[in-house]
């Protein structure tokens, strides 16, 4: 399991590749990956800064991990988190499982994300043209992790 | 002592980024320490709003968590990471 907040760029590719590396028993990897938008909430979107609280966003992060290892038979996790100053069209979230059939991999994939979006302290600003501005929380992320509560 | 901090949008609202109080036996939880910030009126009624977030030593909790002594507090809005 790893758990990685960085400001640095990372390629999807080469995180995605990582997870299968060397471990024969794994017959399906899962990868999401979620990129700055151009445009959000009718307006355009020329840049965001992404704020987090350093030391509980790992913590969060690592815990949501173990949650879902508890919850499905993994064999590898891995999330990666950009922070700082980022542009239109760069990831900034990469969730990668690793298991033996889909199924787990799928659902784990799914679960972490819903779970980092509502528990993991990162809030994202935006720069528009009029000003910058904070994005607000959605109900439809905060329904989408009651799901697994079911 | 408290050690508070805020985040983000209430980070700009209060001009701040964080503040150390004194312990009071009257911090008996979460709540109690917010209705003690929110007595100061004015901007302080960010820590209000139905959204808001906050965390004890790093853990998200509820504002019916105990405090102690010597805890870490933090206080903002909904996250939006991801």
């Amino acid at each position: 399991m790893a758990v990685r907040v960085q400001t640095a760029p990372f390629d999807p590719g080469t995180e995605l590749n990582a997870l299968h590396a060397a471990q024969l028993g794994i017959g399906a990897v899962v990868g999401f990956v979620g990129y700055v938008r151009d445009y959000n909430d009718g307006q355009e979107v020329a840049g965001m800064f992404l704020e987090h609280y350093p030391g509980m966003t790992e913590k969060a992060l690592a815990k949501i991990v173990a949650e879902a290892e508890a919850r499905w038979p993994l064999l590898r996790v891995e999330v990666l988190h950009r922070v700082g100053a980022l542009t239109p069209g760069e990831p900034i979230v990469f969730v990668g499982t690793a298991s033996a059939h889909r199924q787990a991999a799928f659902e784990a994939c799914d679960f972490i994300m819903d779970y980092l979006k509502t528990r993991a302290p990162f809030w994202k600003r935006e720069d528009t043209r009029a000003g910058t501005r904070w994005v607000e929380g959605r109900d439809s992320d905060q329904q989408a992790a009651a799901r697994w509560d079911q | 002592m408290i050690r508070l901090q805020y985040f983000a949008r209430y980070r700009e609202e209060l001009g701040r980024d964080g503040e150390q109080l004194d312990w009071q036996d009257s911090f008996a939880t979460l709540g109690a320490l917010r209705d003690h910030l929110l007595a100061r009126g004015g901007a302080w009624q960010v820590l209000a709003e139905r959204n808001l977030m906050c965390a004890r030593n790093q853990e998200l909790c509820g504002l019916d968590e105990p405090l102690e002594d010597g805890d870490e507090v933090a206080f903002f809005p909904t996250v939006t990471g991801g």
